[in-house]
């Protein structure tokens, strides 16, 4: 049976992010099964879009859950989220991060009907209660299902918000990641992959970590890829830390899957904020072997380290030694390759869209369409207006919503 | 003075009048949402009771259990059909959970696949079990939301919700028979190691 499905991001569809390209690869796969898929998300430049893809309205740049993201909410956009309501005709709407102060939250209020969400990131309680819990509790009430995409997600719900959900994980295309038969070699690197200021990323755990790593390895390559100015970094470097840098500054989705291709061992040092990790499974997709901090999110999708190889959070000793110990010891690594890449099959979207689809089918009954919400209206415009995010306008900033 | 003071009783008794109208409103939507969800579990365990009938009856399962899934199956479709208290349906339905789960192990599943016509059967069997799961999961959710909402004061002290029954959520054990689970699990390639 083929659907009419609506989704919503939150976050500018122009910036390369999380729960963006969760939302494009979920909106490809289900298209893919012939159901009519349309995404509303906030765009900046809308001459290239195809035609899947609705406008709801210019991003602005605002600090929200401990970054700066690209949101849009106003009058304006809600006026085009009712109308993308009214004329979809959709069977079932999906919003993404239902609380984000943008498209999301805006679509809870507008419409009825068979909704369903998806939480990608945890939030601590203090954020959760400052987003408002009158503004929580009644965008909540009108989700019919709701996914989690990791246990951490899905505790930020249950404890902080009130509410159930199903545990979902989020897909990867593993077959745009798997490296070609013929046996490729792989360049003897790590390889970095985010932004480069932000502390959540974990860089400067890896860059204490050198120097004890290149004393054992001394020829050993690190490729850095991720926006942010290197300048400041290097210039605090030792100079042959510095040496065996190479900052490729941002890069696009294709170059980063040869990226992972290409390295020996991908490090994700990350000292928390991740609810998931899904570059953890992509890189187990690419064949490449995964050094990573112990965060519950990491520890889940590494299977307690029988996937990849983890370390103590924050500990650069630790690092170095996990980061040798899988360089000197080719069986430990190709065995943590071999694993890696069962588990992120598990992953794949193909696998996943099963089980999202089975909440779109247990959240409707037949024939049930999603409609306007002439009572929200009121209320809808004048949390547009007050603005209980208070942000200003920054442009040129990039977005930095999880990785 | 006295004038000041009727202005702001008369603010005060618009303030709350709207509350009220927006939480009443709020209650409505929920009641709305536990009837829909209401009936798409009706609807998902009517569809596994009659597949697990099905799968009794076509002569692919072994003769005794065959009809301990019939009876299972035919006792919740019995159940379901409005005479049968809600308790009683839940327990014919727990007593279907517990026949698919002891009847259908992993060598049954592999015979019944082999068999033409099987393999839908399981399949559909599977995609109904788990989808029961969603549904009660999603219903008791808004059951909990509603009776939180329902016991604050105000929404009391002021009857707001009307006269519709408490709402009730639904207890049944409707676990996956974990030799179908698996059916789910798929094969993956051996990883390519390059280095």
């Amino acid at each position: 049976m083929n659907m009419r499905i609506g989704l919503v991001c939150p976050y500018a569809w122009d910036v390369p992010g999380g729960v963006r390209s969760h939302v494009s690869d979920l909106a490809l796969t289900l298209r893919s099964r012939g159901h009519h898929v349309n995404v509303l998300a906030p765009v900046e430049e809308d001459d290239s879009l195809p035609e899947w893809i609705t406008d709801g309205g210019r991003p602005v740049a605002v600090p929200y859950n401990g970054s700066v993201a690209r949101l849009s909410f106003g009058v304006k956009a809600t006026r085009r989220v009712r109308a993308w309501i009214r004329e979809g005709d959709f069977d079932v709407v999906h919003i993404h991060e239902p609380l984000a102060p943008s498209l999301s939250l805006l679509t809870c209020w507008s419409a009825r009907g068979p909704l369903v969400a998806t939480w990608h990131s945890s939030h601590d309680r203090s954020r959760v209660l400052t987003a408002g819990y009158y503004i929580a509790q009644t965008a909540m009430e009108k989700l019919r299902g709701s996914i989690a995409v990791s246990q951490e997600a899905r505790r930020t719900l249950t404890g902080h918000v009130g509410g159930d959900a199903v545990l979902i994980p989020n897909g990867v295309r593993v077959k745009d990641f798997t490296p070609e038969v013929h046996d490729r070699q792989r360049r003897r690197e790590l390889l970095f992959l985010g932004r480069i200021e932000e502390p959540r990323k974990g860089l400067s755990v890896l860059l204490e970590a050198m120097p004890a790593i290149l004393d054992q390895v001394p020829d050993l390559k690190v490729v850095v890829a991720g926006p942010g100015d290197s300048g400041d970094i290097r210039e605090d470097l030792p100079d042959r830390v510095d040496r065996a840098l190479t900052f490729y500054g941002a890069v696009s989705d294709e170059r980063k899957q040869e990226l992972l291709r290409e390295a020996q061992v991908y490090v994700a040092p990350h000292t928390g904020g991740e609810s998931f990790g899904i570059v953890l499974v992509e890189s187990m997709a690419a064949g490449a072997c995964v050094v990573a901090s112990d965060i519950p999110a990491f520890r889940t999708v590494l299977e307690d380290g029988k996937a990849g190889r983890l370390f103590p959070t924050k500990d650069p000793a630790a690092l170095a030694d996990a980061v040798l110990s899988v360089l000197a010891d080719d069986a430990a690594r190709r065995a943590l390759v071999t694993r890696g890449y069962t588990r992120a099959s598990q992953y794949d979207w193909d696998t996943v869209v099963d089980d999202v689809l089975a909440v779109y089918e247990s959240v409707r009954v037949p024939g049930e369409k999603v409609s306007e919400d002439l009572r929200g209206q009121a209320l809808g415009r004048f949390a547009a207006r007050t603005g209980f995010i208070r942000g200003r306008r920054q442009s040129g900033d990039n977005n930095a919503e999880g990785d | 003075m006295s004038w000041w003071w009727l202005v702001l009783l008369v603010v005060l008794i618009g303030l709350i009048g709207l509350y009220l109208s927006m939480t009443a409103g709020r209650l409505d939507a929920l009641h709305k949402r536990i009837d829909t969800s209401t009936l798409s579990l009706d609807a998902q365990l009517l569809r596994r009771s009659s597949v697990a009938l099905e799968l009794a009856t076509s002569g692919l399962l072994d003769p005794a259990g065959a009809i301990v899934v019939a009876e299972a199956a035919h006792a919740a479709r019995t159940a379901a059909d409005g005479h049968a208290s809600a308790i009683d349906r839940a327990e014919a339905e727990t007593q279907l959970t517990l026949a698919l789960e002891a009847t259908l192990d992993e060598e049954e599943i592999a015979e019944v696949r082999q068999a033409p016509g099987g393999a839908e059967l399981i399949d559909e069997l599977a995609a109904s079990a788990q989808r029961v799961q969603l549904s009660r999961r999603f219903l008791n959710d808004a059951v909990r939301a509603c009776t939180q909402l329902r016991s604050q004061r105000m929404v009391r002290t002021f009857r707001l919700a009307g006269t519709s029954p408490w709402p009730k959520s639904v207890e049944l054990d409707d676990s996956v028979p974990s030799a179908l689970a698996e059916v789910k699990a798929r094969p993956s390639a051996p990883a390519q190691d390059a280095t």
